[in-house]
Parts: structure tokens; sequence; C-alpha cells
């Protein structure tokens, strides 16, 4: 083996000539979800995946200068269990641009008893699927679009962007609809929705360079901090109420930066001294461990575990 | 047409082949060597139950097979998308599969490519006295490539390592393959001998054949030349109405604009235009991109546009150039794959969907079903069933604006929906209006 023909992407020289076209095919299809359905809705959470989706929604329905109003509502699930910067900073937008906001919140399927968990203090996050499909329910959403990347996780790398789910939101992966050109089929019947994603395939590194080139505002939080943090499982686990410091451990105080963010019970940190996006897609392009990989406790249960939670409703 | 290329941006490609041609096995070696495969996801890989692979051999099928039915039996069932970068360019894998049953799943990832990578595994085209002879999945990807029109094919013959990487066998098998290119009409093939498993001309160039002088794989797709729209003739405009919104302000600022992407040629303010099927004329008054006012927008651009004059347009109307060469039609021919178990019933209405237009259609009369292990034609079928391709005659509610496939992908291809169950039951591509 000589030569090294395929020069590799290297942080110096990132092209974004590709931005272009995966913008338009996002705005295409935002607006597509908008004509075929009768109610949809937008999951926002307030991470940067979410942003750049609610910033695309956004471009697909302004007209030059005038006013806008966005023709759907957004959806949050709340676990509950949320870093306080980034529910501060989802509220802020939302009375910023005055879009309409439903919150589902786990806290009241835990009171209805539609969720159990084990311990008080488990992670709630995939107790988040029953609260998401009890708020399509009680609003009538048909059409659900949300941030989920192909490149996040090997469940999602096989999601069709228009993702048919039936009455009980359950995802059925060997049994797809062919999604042919541009060409989507969002039709269901009642009780039947399709969840989309319109990001589908932009990589992490794709978000880092659009939030800098657009100049998205995001919470502080996915930017160096200096934070309590305990060494476990090669994670970098923050030291809060909900996930303390257990016996014989010793805490430290390091920079870090979320890569991405969730409930508190399964989102890890970095270990980070990146300020601003250049500096995020700096690290990004030579980033050894995924996203996922690096902060996610609740994917590596089982080489299926997402697949399986898909198949129960999740997104 | 005037076009120029370039290599920036984005290609999507395919790979196509039979089951156990390496697939998967090729777009792992393709991440790995290009340091795209990450190290947690190595790990998982390594510590992964359903291993194919003997000892500490990495199963680099693993890495694009996700979904557990597909980990337990080895096989690809559903398309897998995955991304990476190199210097000048991102690229977008669909990784598919070559099982027959699941032939729509593969149509589904080559209906979005730009190229296509086929691969062949010569241990099984070879026969002892070394004839060749291609399997019938690769005839069957080979005969979809074609009609999906995908131009840039090339060929992977993969597994070189236990042909002793011999330039024979090699060109052998590319003979055979041209031979098939030339019966169906596929221009432009590459050939590239390789082994995925060892890495041999993937990314690296091979040590083992230095008999191949040729670009290794990456570099080939790297080198792979992408039309641009910038320049395509105005002439050739076609702006299919996805939304029509209004928005009522005051007066003097009652806007309605019409939304949508540039399927061809170019709008520009002040151009004159016509709307079809209606067929009224109406001067472009304002084009708003994502990012603010436009002088003009080309192929791949989502506009909305302001015209002169308040005229009746609906989503699925097209706005095309005045002087364009353009009749809609309600009877058509097409090539349609089928998808849906339950076989094509002729006493059935379907619903047709191309570009943003609905329209309830009959399928007339089966001209021709393509046999794929022949690639002859069958005539006087009265089915068409999971899997098969047919030449058939669509009768439609409504007059349709449509050009060829080979014309204008966009508004040359529908698909078929059954409005029972509400599922996409066939994919298909227009075929030039006979001459009367």
């Amino acid at each position: 083996m000589d030569t090294l023909s395929g020069s590799i992407t290297q942080p110096t020289h990132l092209h974004t000539a590709h931005l272009k076209r995966l913008e338009a095919e996002s705005i295409y299809i935002i607006r597509e979800v908008y004509a075929q359905s009768r109610l949809p809705a937008l999951l926002f959470s307030g991470g940067k995946d979410s942003v750049v989706l609610l910033h695309l929604a956004r471009k697909a329905f302004r007209l030059g200068n005038r006013p806008l109003a966005l023709p759907f509502s957004l959806v949050h699930i709340d676990t509950g269990h949320n870093y306080p910067e980034v529910i501060r900073f989802r509220d802020a937008l939302i009375a910023q641009h005055g879009f309409k906001l439903v919150v589902g919140h786990v806290e009241d399927s835990i009171r209805k008893g539609t969720v159990k968990l084990r311990r008080a203090t488990d992670s709630r996050n995939a107790a988040q699927a029953v609260t998401l499909l009890e708020t399509i329910e009680a609003h009538g959403f048909d059409a659900l679009m949300g941030g989920a990347r192909r490149d996040e996780e090997k469940a999602r790398a096989k999601e069709r962007i228009f993702s048919f789910r039936d009455e009980f939101g359950q995802w059925d992966p060997k049994a797809q609809r062919p999604e042919l050109w541009e060409l989507y089929n969002a039709r269901v019947h009642p009780g039947e929705q399709i969840r989309v994603f319109p990001i589908s395939n932009w990589t992490e590194l794709d978000i880092w360079q659009y939030i800098e080139q657009e100049k998205l505002a995001l919470p502080e939080i996915y930017y160096a901090h200096d934070r309590e943090i305990v060494r476990r499982n090669e994670l970098l686990v923050p030291v809060t109420e909900l996930t303390p410091k257990q016996r014989h451990e010793q805490s430290e105080v390091i920079s870090v930066r979320f890569r991405t963010v969730g409930d508190i019970s399964c989102t890890c940190p970095v270990a980070s001294t990146a300020a601003t996006p250049a500096d995020i897609i700096h690290e990004t392009a030579i980033a050894e461990i995924t996203e996922r990989g690096a902060t996610r406790m609740d994917d590596q249960i089982s080489e299926a575990s997402m697949e399986k939670r898909k198949k129960e409703g999740y997104f | 047409m005037m076009t120029t290329t370039n290599t920036e941006g984005l290609l999507r490609f395919i790979t196509a082949g039979s089951v156990d041609d390496g697939k998967s096995t090729l777009i792992g070696r393709l991440l790995f060597d290009s340091k795209s495969v990450l190290s947690d996801q190595l790990l998982a890989v390594r510590n992964a139950r359903h291993k194919r692979t003997a000892g500490e051999q990495i199963d680099f099928s693993l890495l694009t097979d996700g979904l557990e039915a597909e980990r337990e039996q080895g096989i690809t069932i559903d398309v897998a998308y995955r991304y990476f970068s190199t210097a000048n360019r991102k690229f977008i894998i669909a990784d598919t599969p070559g099982h027959e049953q699941y032939t729509r799943n593969m149509v589904t990832g080559a209906s979005t490519a730009d190229a296509a990578v086929v691969l062949i595994d010569p241990v099984r085209a070879l026969d002892e006295q070394d004839n060749v002879t291609l399997l019938a999945q690769t005839r069957r990807h080979s005969a979809l490539l074609r009609l999906l029109g995908i131009r840039h094919i090339v060929v992977a013959v993969n597994k070189m390592d236990l042909i002793d990487f011999d330039q024979q066998r090699f060109e052998k098998i590319c003979d055979a393959y041209a031979q098939l290119a030339a019966q169906l009409g596929i221009e432009n093939v590459r050939y590239i001998p390789v082994s995925a498993l060892s890495g041999d001309n993937v990314v690296l160039r091979s040590e083992q054949m230095p008999w191949y002088t040729g670009l290794p794989l990456l570099s080939m797709l790297e080198s792979i030349e992408l039309t641009q729209a910038a320049d395509s003739d105005p002439a050739a405009l076609r702006f299919p109405v996805q939304l029509v919104v209004r928005q009522d302000g005051s007066q003097a600022d009652d806007f309605r604009g019409y939304m949508g992407k540039v399927a061809g040629g170019q709008l520009h303010v002040g151009q004159t235009i016509r709307v079809l099927p209606g067929d009224q004329t109406a001067v472009v008054k304002e084009i708003l991109g994502p990012d603010g006012q436009l002088d003009r927008a080309v192929a791949g651009d989502v506009p909305t546009l302001s015209l002169d004059r308040d005229i009746d347009i609906s989503r699925g109307d097209i706005i095309v150039a005045a002087d364009a060469h353009i009749i809609p039609r309600r009877a058509i021919e097409a090539d349609v794959c089928w998808f849906d178990a339950d076989p094509l019933d002729l006493k059935r209405k379907y619903l047709l969907r191309h570009t943003f237009a609905s329209i309830p259609v009959r399928i007339n009369r089966i001209n021709k079903v393509l046999d794929v292990s022949t690639l002859l034609n069958e005539t006087g079928s009265d089915q068409l069933r999971l899997n098969d391709i047919g030449q058939v005659q669509l009768t439609l509610q409504k007059p349709l604006v449509s050009d060829s496939y080979d014309q204008n992908a966009v508004t040359g291809s529908f698909i078929l929906i059954d409005e029972v169950s509400n599922n996409t039951v066939a994919a298909g591509i227009i075929n030039a209006p006979a001459l009367a």
C-alpha cells in the first residue's frame, strides 16, 4: 500500500459547498410535510439539531422581510430532568419569535401511571416515547418533524425521511415504504402518523458548519465551561442531584462541553476547551469517538437499543 | 445544453450487486481506510455477537448492517445511509440490499444516486474453465440502474485475493459486463479490481496488482464530475408548484407566492412564464430565496415566486418557459417497477403522484414484462408482480404535465399509491411519446 490517494478531511481545509444543497433539501421536506399533513408539528428541545431544524423551518416559510408566521406548533417532550440552561434558552427563543409551544411532561405520564420507573432517579429517556404518543393523541397531530440524523446511530441510518408509524406509534423496520426520488408519501389512516426527519442527511460536522455560517445561538452548555464530573466507564458523568457521586468516586472540576443535550440522567459532556463554533468544527473534524458514543449512557446497553426504542414509538 | 462540471459539493452513490458480493464489507472498508470509522464504533463491531469473520479480523459489514434481523441473518435488508468527507467532497452512500425480495429498497437508494458501484464476486461469476456467467441479481440491478438513468457506473470486481489477483480473469469479467452494458444501453462504465476484505484498491492502491494502472475506488469517486445547473438552458425551465402561500397585510402588501423547487432551466425576474396545465401567462415579479431576494434561481434551488398578476395556480401545476414545447397528456407510457406483494390489478384505480400533483390513474395495458435473467421482454402478460419491471399504458383522470425521464428525471418520474393501504406500490419512469 503506497500512496494515500483519498485525502481525508483535515480541519484546515473544510468545504461548505454542500451546505446549500442540504439546506434546500431540508426546506423542500419541511414544506412537503406542511402540504401533505392535516396537523403537523415540529419537535423542539432547545438542542442543537432542533435549533437547526427550527431555523430551516423559518427559512422555509419566510417571505422576504414580511413577518413570519410558522404554520405549525412546536412540541417538546420534557423529561423533567433538564439542564436549566437549555430550558431557559428554549423559553427565550419561543418568546422572542412568538411560536406556539406544546409541552408534554413525562412527570404527567408517571402521575397517570402510564410510565412506570423502577427507581425515581432512573433515566426517563425511554419513557419519553410514552409521553410523546400521549401528546400526539391529545393534540391530534398526524405528522411530527424531528431533528434526528442518520449519522447518529445505526438504526437511524436505516430509517426513511418520511417514516410511517402504525396506530401504536411503532416503526416496523422490515416494512418501510419505498421512498423514491423526492416523491414523499405522507398518507396515513386516522390514528397512524408519519415521523419526518428533514435533516436526515446532515452529519454532526455539517450541523456545526451551518451553526457557524448562520450564526445560530445555542444554549451555553454546548461551549466549554467548568463542571464537576466523575470519570465512570470511560464517560465523564456530571455530578448532579440525579447523578450523584458514588461511594469511593473522586470528583474533579474540568473544562467540558456537551456534544448532545438530553435527559440529565443519560447525557455526558466531553472534555473540551472549544469556546466557539469554529473551535468545535475543528474538534469535530478530528474527533475519534462518535457523538452518541461519547455522551449517551442509554445507547450502550445493547447493540440494538435505539432500534428497540424506535419500535416502541421513540423518535 | 451547456453545462460545466465540478468536483465540489456532494456525491450520492449506491452499492449494487448480489448477496455476498461484499457490498457492506466494501463500504466498511471505505469508511475505515478513509478514517471515517470512530473508535467506539470499531469497538462495538469487535464486540458484536453476530460476526462472520474468524478470530481478531474485523467484520466490516457490521458497520452498516444496523438492524437486529440483519445482524442475525448476516444480510442487508434495507438501505443504510453512510456519510464521509474527503478534502473536496461530501459523500452519501446508500448501502442497498442484494436479495431479490428487497429490490424495492435497492430502487429507493438508487433513485437519488449520482453514481453506482456494482460489485461482482469473481468466484461465483467464473466456472472451472473460467467462463463467466453474471448472476441474475447483477443483471437485475444493472437493468434497474439503466432504468433509473444512473450516469456513472463503476464495476468493482471484488475478492481479487481469491482469484490470485489475476489480470486475465479480471478482464474476462469486465468483458462479460461490457456485453451486458451494451445490451442494456449503459454507457461510460469504469472497471476496477479490488479486495474489500484486505483493502486493495479501495482507498489505497494495491501492491498485489501492479498491472492495474487506474485510480483506487475512492479517488475514482472523488473525480466523478457533477453537472452544474447554473448554465442550463433557460428554455428548459420546469418549476413544479409545491405550495401556494398568501399573506394578507395591508392592501399594498398583499402577497401571493408560489413555493417549489426548480427542476430544470432557470428563472429570472422579469421572465414571461406559462403555468400548465391551465396554460396561463404571467411575468415573474419577485424571487425570494432562503436568504432574501434573488435575481434568478437555478435547478436545485427552492425559491418562492410572485407574479405580476393574479392567476389561478394550485399545488401540482408546473411553471414553464413561455416558449416551452410541452403538451399536457392524459395518456402516457411508462416503465414501472412493482413493489407491492399484491400484484398490479388492471381493474383497480391507483393514485399517481408526479412532482406535487396527485391524480387518479388506471393502467390499461401491460405492453411487456422484462425477464431479467434473459433481458428479453415477454409480451402478452397481464400480470405485474413484486419486483417485476414492465412497460405499461396509463390513463389519467386529468392531463399531466410531464417530460420523458431521459429529458428530466423530476418531471419524468412518478410513484403509484394504493389508496386503500396508502402504500407506495410502484415507481414509474415516463417514456417519450411515440411519434404520431
